[in-house]
């Protein structure tokens, strides 16, 4: 057979002049490679269009993280198209990796055992720590990209020498407390160049460059979770759920709850209590028992925490500081003693073992944990 | 696609856009690129001209023998676990039964033959086997299948999904045990979005698309006449040169397998070379992801796949390897290099070239 038959050498010549394999180069002048993971949202596009703006090489991906039945999160297919089609808008390559297994391994597995302890795990916790600042830096590192970008509110400090995590510049959407566990090597080959915008901000910038994801609403929950299922069949499907005795600080039977499995301290709806008057508050969860116990604010309350699985930005850290036990919640003073365990300056509510709670001076995180009880 | 696929399709692109079911004069010449096409495809398989239906590609087709002749029939079906998903999801949806397959990737003849059996649950009316696997290469051996379904089964009929297999094997022979056989006219050099399902006289099926009655009342919908032509100029092409690409492809796929496996540690074929066709070479590499590797390649300009991709375009872990017994960890790293009628020795050097470096970089 000729090779001119089908044109096809001819072809080969006008994409390629030489037959030597080297890789393409970056456009002349890309200050870096950039590695934009792009969940399909408003903040993870700008982010990339933030790099392209300041002459980096950028290249997208989204990672597809959850094979089950979902309804918006971060990993349903029409995320994976917008994701898509804000690359081809920005002129930058996309790829999608499949990382369902160490999903399911590493953020729902414990996610549902931690359930089924009668614990109050933090998927997206889990999901930092184990799959985008672990798996994926860790590819971008072998793929040789310069640093890992995400869309998430937080900045990275370089004052007194070391890097350090600090919150976003739009307070209402900081995500620090999600991300406390990444090192100081980690946040070297990392770039978060949306915390420091306000939203309103980034959408105007998305919204001025066309981009679909530009005024698409922002995902609350757990990605893996669908609305019409909820948490309660998910995991009745997965552990089996068992109805809960409700008693009081005295033992006494008060009501029930639909399943034990499903009660954290602190929570006030779903308790059966026959219509008491005054507010109360699962205090206490004994999985084994099947009991919970509920009292008032003032038995919700404690004078610390206790922690355990500690991460620190740099030495570990002992003394006064501000403790967030929530997302979004407010950091309140507390103190750190040498063994890590926390005291509130005031009591606070008691904190669902499982919780994070996450360390800071100033804007600046110092570490976190994980709650593992209440001091008394 | 093949410039003669092209030439064939563009005048009815341009001119002659008519329906070819209308009774005018230029639908009759619609109609004429048609039933030309459905001769020389007759012709190509060793099928009755009545016998080939056109279809939207090979996904339709399969689903069109599995799902149509088992409601025809009452029948459920039956295929190896290594098919493609468009025979693997119909199967599955008319409650249909697996059969095993061998580490090299061939059908498990006995396990076949165990499903067939009265007591392995409702009656099979159809036994999907693939001519050449999409991810292995391995060629299957359609005769002894028949052979088994003959014994066991003399009622059912055999299907093949011959997506891969019409470039690699002398079809009409190959195929020749089959009572129906899907084609896609993207695989040989022509264009996406059109297919064959090819059925010998007797076999029934029922219709899974109803409308205007086209393809003699067995798939409704108005011809694809541009895409239809140049199907049939491309597998009249290949009809023709299907040997010799053969031998010229077969040469430039030992000679990337064996550049490969001598410049890569702890790489090896999936399948023995003896047992696939000439034009896919499938390694595992150790000690890589290939979801990773891709990106790397795709700077070189080596454009190749790991397993199946799913709708976001996520790599999904083979399920062609698993049928074979390879564990996930070492499918991960499974590298699909497929050369075509135009792949040249200059694109192999590339690819001996680069692929080694990209895996030492990964490493």
């Amino acid at each position: 057979m000729t090779p001119d038959r089908h044109g096809a050498a001819a072809r080969g010549a006008a994409w390629h002049s030489a037959a030597a394999a080297s890789p393409k180069r970056y456009g002349a002048g890309a200050r870096s490679r950039v590695l934009v993971a792009m969940s399909g949202g408003v903040d993870s596009s700008v982010a990339a269009a933030l790099c392209l703006r300041e002459r980096h090489h950028v290249v997208g991906v989204t990672l597809k993280l959850w094979g089950g039945p979902q309804d918006q999160g971060c990993c349903a297919v029409s995320d994976v198209d917008d994701a898509r089609r804000v690359c081809q808008q920005l002129g930058i390559d996309h790829f999608v990796f499949n990382y369902a297994a160490e999903f399911e391994r590493d953020v729902v597995e414990p996610y549902v055992d931690a359930h089924r302890h009668g614990l109050t795990p933090n998927p997206c916790i889990a999901c930092n720590r184990h799959v985008k600042f672990d798996v994926l830096l860790d590819r971008a590192r072998r793929l040789g990209f310069d640093r890992l970008v995400t869309g998430h509110h937080v900045r990275i400090s370089t004052q007194g020498g070391g890097r350090r995590l600090q919150r976003g510049a739009d307070s209402a959407k900081d995500q620090s407390y999600v991300l406390y566990m990444l090192s100081e090597t980690d946040l070297g080959d990392l770039w978060f160049p949306v915390g420091d915008y306000r939203k309103d901000e980034l959408r105007m910038l998305a919204a001025e460059l066309g981009l679909r994801t530009a005024h698409k609403p922002e995902s609350q929950d757990v990605c893996f979770i669908t609305e019409a299922a909820g948490r309660e069949r998910f995991l009745a499907e997965r552990i089996g759920l068992h109805p809960a005795e409700l008693v009081d600080a005295a033992g006494q039977r008060v009501g029930t709850a639909p399943a034990v499995e499903l009660v954290t301290v602190g929570q006030r709806k779903g308790l059966d209590l026959g219509g008491a008057p005054q507010r109360r508050y699962a205090v206490d969860v004994d999985i084994a028992a099947r009991r919970v116990t509920v009292g008032g604010a003032s038995e919700l309350a404690a004078p610390g925490v206790r922690l355990v699985d500690h991460r620190w930005a740099g030495v570990p850290v002992e003394g006064d500081v501000l403790a967030q036990t929530s997302a979004h919640g407010p950091a309140m003073p507390a103190h750190l003693d040498a063994e890590g365990q926390l005291r509130w300056v005031e009591p606070q509510r008691r904190v669902a073992a499982g919780q994070a709670v996450v360390f800071y001076t100033g804007d600046e995180v110092l570490g976190g944990a994980t709650a593992a009880g209440h001091l008394t | 696609m093949r410039p003669c696929a092209i030439e064939a399709m563009t005048p009815y692109l341009e001119q002659q856009f008519a329906n070819p079911s209308g009774a005018h004069r230029m639908a009759r010449k619609s109609r004429a690129a048609i039933d030309d096409a459905r001769e020389i495809v007759a012709e190509a398989l060793g099928f009755d001209p009545h016998g080939i239906v056109f279809t939207s590609g090979g996904t339709e087709a399969d689903n069109l023998a599995v799902t149509g002749v088992t409601a025809a029939t009452g029948t459920t079906a039956l295929c190896p676990a290594t098919e493609h998903h468009a025979v693997l999801h119909p199967v599955e949806a008319v409650g249909g039964r697996y059969a095993q397959v061998d580490a090299g990737g061939e059908v498990d003849l006995d396990h076949l033959a165990a499903q067939l059996a009265p007591d392995a649950g409702p009656p099979v009316g159809l036994v999907s086997v693939m001519l050449v696997n999409n991810e292995s290469g391995v060629i299957a051996d359609l005769e002894a299948v028949a052979d088994v379904i003959g014994r066991h089964a003399p009622e059912a009929l055999l299907h093949t999904d011959a997506v891969q297999g019409v470039n690699w094997v002398d079809i009409a022979a190959a195929a020749q045990p089959a009572d129906l056989l899907s084609l896609s006219g993207h695989k040989f050099g022509g264009p996406k979005g059109v297919g064959v399902l090819a059925i010998r006289p007797g076999v029934t099926l029922s219709a899974q698309q109803l409308g205007g009655g086209q393809e003699a009342d067995r798939r409704s919908g108005t011809h694809n006449t541009a895409g239809i032509a140049a199907l049939g100029a491309a597998l009249g092409e290949l009809h023709e040169t299907r040997s010799e690409d053969i031998c010229r492809i077969g040469e430039l796929a030992d000679r990337l397998t064996d550049g490969l496996l001598a410049a890569i540690d702890g790489c090896a074929e999936t399948v023995e070379r003896s047992r696939r066709a000439a034009g896919i070479c499938q390694l595992l590499i150790d000690g890589i992801e290939t979801e990773a590797l891709l990106v790397l390649l795709d700077r070189f300009d080596v454009m190749a796949s790991a397993a199946a991709s799913c709708a976001s375009g996520a790599m999904e872990p083979s399920h062609v390897l698993a049928a074979m017994g390879v564990e996930r960890h070492a499918a991960a790293g499974s590298l699909r290099l497929s050369l075509g009628w135009c792949t040249e020795p200059w694109e192999i050097e590339r690819a001996v070239d680069a692929i080694p470096q990209c895996v030492e970089q990964l490493r």
